[in-house]
């Protein structure tokens, strides 16, 4: 046989395999990103396996429990409750006011169950002089236990 | 001052598109001083370009909070270590250090090249300047680092800087970026030249020597950037890993992989006069790629947990990478002829077919990756939803993809040019196999059943010792020649082919790190709640939770966990994970403690306090392993290195052409 044709042969196998490998890749690790208001206005949400919701953490509504951590993140005057169950530490830039993009699914009682969550500070450094957010961990003993 | 940076930007870019100009010009009316004088402009421009640079520094220095930049990117209290930092820690000063590296490379590469390249420096000067204009076009009119607070027409200063990110304050983010630019903006060098010659249909090798050389320098900064950032990403953001195949770690690795794929198939180019085309096409995919990086890290495209906002220069990039690629491609479809190929492939089995089917995956998985990374844009460009694919998908694709890579490692370099007999396939391969494959059942025995890392330690164990065994033969020679001991042969074989034994280093360097990241498989992790005194069972080990102190200083506040760890019930080390706020910016993170050791890591972070009761939370991490990519990320450094110094006998390497009668003669016995 033509060394051309065998090595297009093996190409050939070489990129149908990874082809298949990713288009099956993609099908089972599809998350659709949505936001707070396209969640609630969707007909079936809990149907959908993977979701990926972003919008604003609600001020003052994180709760921290060794296994999970409950929320409420909000988009204009939309709101959705959420509860992190995953593995991996919560990124340090998540915190009140926080932009957070939650992966994971609807539960049926309308509660968002996150694997995994994604933060980012909404705007922090276009922040007006003088101005910032609350401290999370602050200065003072007592107190910082007290805001966590 | 804010006005004098203005001023040394705006003249950095009439300077550049200046050179462009008077280079082409200059080329084209056969004006020597026309071109002398472009070169100049070079000089000039990088004069310019550094004067900028340095009065940024000069007012993150000195605490010149009237600059917007300045204010939200660095603090009075701020280390002056880190204040370097802040040049790079945003937008603006980052373009503005990038454009500084592009501006130090083309002085480089004119310099360097002006005699050798004679004939075509000046296109090299018109493309690397059009590339310069470009980024400084942005800095001087769209986002300007000297830009200086406004409220009405009145300047209006900050007290005090809203400091650096907490988390860019480490040494390794210090080193990090600057490595990861010097890679993507070196890239464009090799790509000037590749164009270059295009133009002028050079004759002969030295532009690919040139072009070689320019892009493993480039290559060894963006491999040091990526691995700078995967360790960074493992010691401070405190989850356990080094890469998330978020899209900006995506946006660097593209390029190096499309420029690994470069540096293999030159050597096609070189010894046979093949794959001219293909060359020219990964050198122009790279430069892309680079440029498509930096606008995907920019522009707030895709969501990234890096946090670089939204901008308004993406259109400005859109029109450019468009324009560039249509060049690129224009140029490569009318030098067709040039690109012939000289010679034809003989067979499936040879150093050639290696060579083509490692570029076949590399670039398989670099389109994965790609495809991967957009995936959100292209679904939502088609049918309106946004979709994103996460770690996984690119870890299916991506890990059989790296082991047939690692075959291919091992076996491509022993390959015969043409074609390999049966004979060297048993002589080469045979024992590496055999040994491997009992290692591999060894390893089963031993309780190590997951698929793809026993298939990762058995071919680690066949390429490593197939390179032991090419420099033990090497050596061996020289050895019983020259009389001398082996270690001292080794060194002296290395020196007389730097390039193939400097590669092997690389190779056997990958090696290492596949053995680190196979041992991923094998991570365990806990997370509790605990009081001082409670006690976190894991695997062999087990935490004590001692005590929590506080701790206070300019620059942030921070709560430690004291944390003794055991194993099999003897006491081994105490940690110390930390949680900081930084007063500057208000913002928290956690110093994760790490027990760092050849068999594997212990890796614990102080999570924070939970809201109900106040415990502390700590999470704990058994990480196999890891320690060897850390060690194979030296050795590519090494062997890198190793691979650009020039050899001690300079090898002539004749192009074998292939005589008609002689490929008659393998046609007839193919049959």
């Amino acid at each position: 046989m033509n060394p051309r044709l065998k090595f297009g042969l093996v190409t050939g196998v070489i990129v149908g395999v990874l082809g298949w490998l990713a288009i099956d890749g993609i099908e089972a690790n599809a998350t659709y990103y949505v936001t707070v208001k396209e969640l609630h206005a969707m007909e079936n949400p809990n149907a959908e396996r993977r979701l990926r919701v972003g919008g604003d953490v609600k001020e003052n509504s994180i709760v921290r429990k060794a296994d999970s951590v409950a929320f409420t993140i909000t988009q204009e005057d939309t709101e959705l409750q959420v509860v992190y169950v995953g593995r991996d530490p919560l990124p340090d830039t998540f915190r009140n006011g926080a932009q957070a993009l939650c992966t994971g699914r609807l539960r049926d009682d309308q509660v968002f169950e996150a694997r995994q969550i994604q933060a980012k500070c909404a705007s922090k450094y276009e922040a007006t002089p003088g101005e910032g957010s609350a401290p999370v961990y602050s200065a003072e003993p007592v107190e910082s236990k007290a805001s966590r | 001052m804010e006005n004098l940076g203005y001023l040394t930007v705006l003249l950095g870019f009439c300077l550049s598109v200046y050179a462009a100009l008077a280079a082409l010009v200059g080329k084209w009316r056969r004006n020597a001083f026309l071109e002398l004088s472009a070169q100049r402009a070079v000089a000039a421009m990088w004069v310019m370009v550094t004067s900028a640079t340095v009065l940024l520094l000069y007012a993150i220095f000195t605490d010149d909070f009237r600059l917007s930049y300045v204010s939200s990117r660095s603090n009075v209290d701020l280390p002056g270590f880190y204040k370097f930092a802040a040049l790079w820690g945003g937008q603006e000063g980052s373009l503005l250090f990038w454009s500084w590296i592009l501006a130090t490379y083309s002085f480089i590469a004119v310099y360097l090249g002006r005699r050798a390249h004679r004939d075509m420096i000046s296109y090299v000067v018109a493309i690397m300047m059009s590339v310069q204009a470009f980024f400084l076009m942005l800095i001087a009119f769209v986002v300007s680092p000297f830009q200086v607070l406004m409220s009405g027409s009145q300047i209006t200063p900050m007290a005090d800087g809203n400091g650096l990110n907490p988390l860019l304050q480490h040494p390794l983010m210090a080193i990090h970026p600057p490595m990861l630019y010097l890679g993507y903006v070196g890239f464009a060098v090799p790509f000037a030249f590749a164009m270059a010659s295009l133009i002028t249909r050079q004759p002969g090798d030295r532009w690919i020597h040139t072009t070689r050389v320019w892009t493993m320098v480039t290559w060894l900064f963006q491999a040091c950037g990526i691995l700078l950032g995967a360790r960074w990403s493992y010691d401070v953001l405190g989850w356990g890993g080094y890469w998330a195949w978020d899209p900006v770690e995506n946006a660097s690795l593209l390029p190096w992989i499309t420029a690994t794929a470069f540096l293999h198939s030159v050597m096609m180019q070189e010894k046979k006069g093949m794959m001219k085309v293909w060359n020219v096409v990964l050198v122009s995919a790279t430069f892309l790629l680079c440029i498509f990086g930096t606008m995907l890290t920019r522009t707030g495209m895709v969501s990234s947990v890096h946090a670089f906002a939204q901008s308004p220069i993406g259109p400005y990039f859109n029109v450019y990478l468009t324009a560039m690629t249509a060049f690129a491609v224009f140029l490569i479809l009318s030098r067709l002829d040039y690109l012939k190929s000289e010679n034809e492939l003989d067979s499936v089995v040879s150093r050639e077919s290696s060579f083509l089917f490692n570029n076949v995956i590399l670039l398989a998985s670099c389109f994965a990756v790609l495809w991967g990374t957009m995936f959100p844009v292209i679904s939502e460009a088609f049918t309106n939803e946004k979709i994103s694919v996460g770690a996984p998908f690119f870890n299916r694709v991506n890990i059989p993809i790296a082991l047939v890579l690692l075959l291919l490692t091992g076996v491509g370099p022993l390959f015969a040019w043409r074609r390999t007999s049966v004979e060297s396939l048993r002589r080469n391969f045979l024992w590496p196999a055999a040994i491997s494959v009992v290692l591999g059942v060894v390893l089963f025995a031993l309780g190590i059943t997951h698929f793809y890392a026993l298939m990762c330690f058995i071919l680690c164990a066949f390429v490593g010792i197939t390179i032991a065994v090419e420099f033990y033969r090497g050596a061996r020679v020289i050895q019983q020649k020259q009389g001398m001991w082996l270690g001292r042969a080794m060194v002296e074989l290395t020196h007389r082919n730097t390039r193939r034994y400097g590669g092997y280093l690389v190779h056997m360097a990958v090696v290492v790190m596949f053995i680190g990241f196979a041992g991923s498989a094998f991570n365990e992790e806990t997370q509790a709640e605990m009081n001082v005194g409670d006690k976190l069972p894991l695997g062999r080990y087990e935490f004590e939770l001692k005590e929590l102190t506080e701790d206070n200083n300019p620059n942030y506040f921070s709560g430690v966990a004291v944390i003794d760890v055991y194993r099999d019930g003897q006491f081994l080390e105490t940690l110390k994970p930390e949680r900081r706020q930084y007063h500057a910016s208000r913002q928290d993170t956690g110093i994760p403690a790490i027990r760092a050791r050849l068999k594997e890591d212990v890796y614990i972070v102080f999570a924070g306090l939970a809201t109900e009761g106040q415990r502390p939370v700590i999470g704990a991490y058994i990480k196999p392993l890891v320690n060897w990519i850390w060690i194979g990320a030296w050795m590519l450094v090494m062997g890198t290195l190793i691979a650009l110094i020039p050899s001690k006998i300079k090898r002539i390497a004749p192009r074998t052409r292939v005589i008609a009668t002689a490929r008659k003669r393998h046609e007839v016995f193919a049959k």
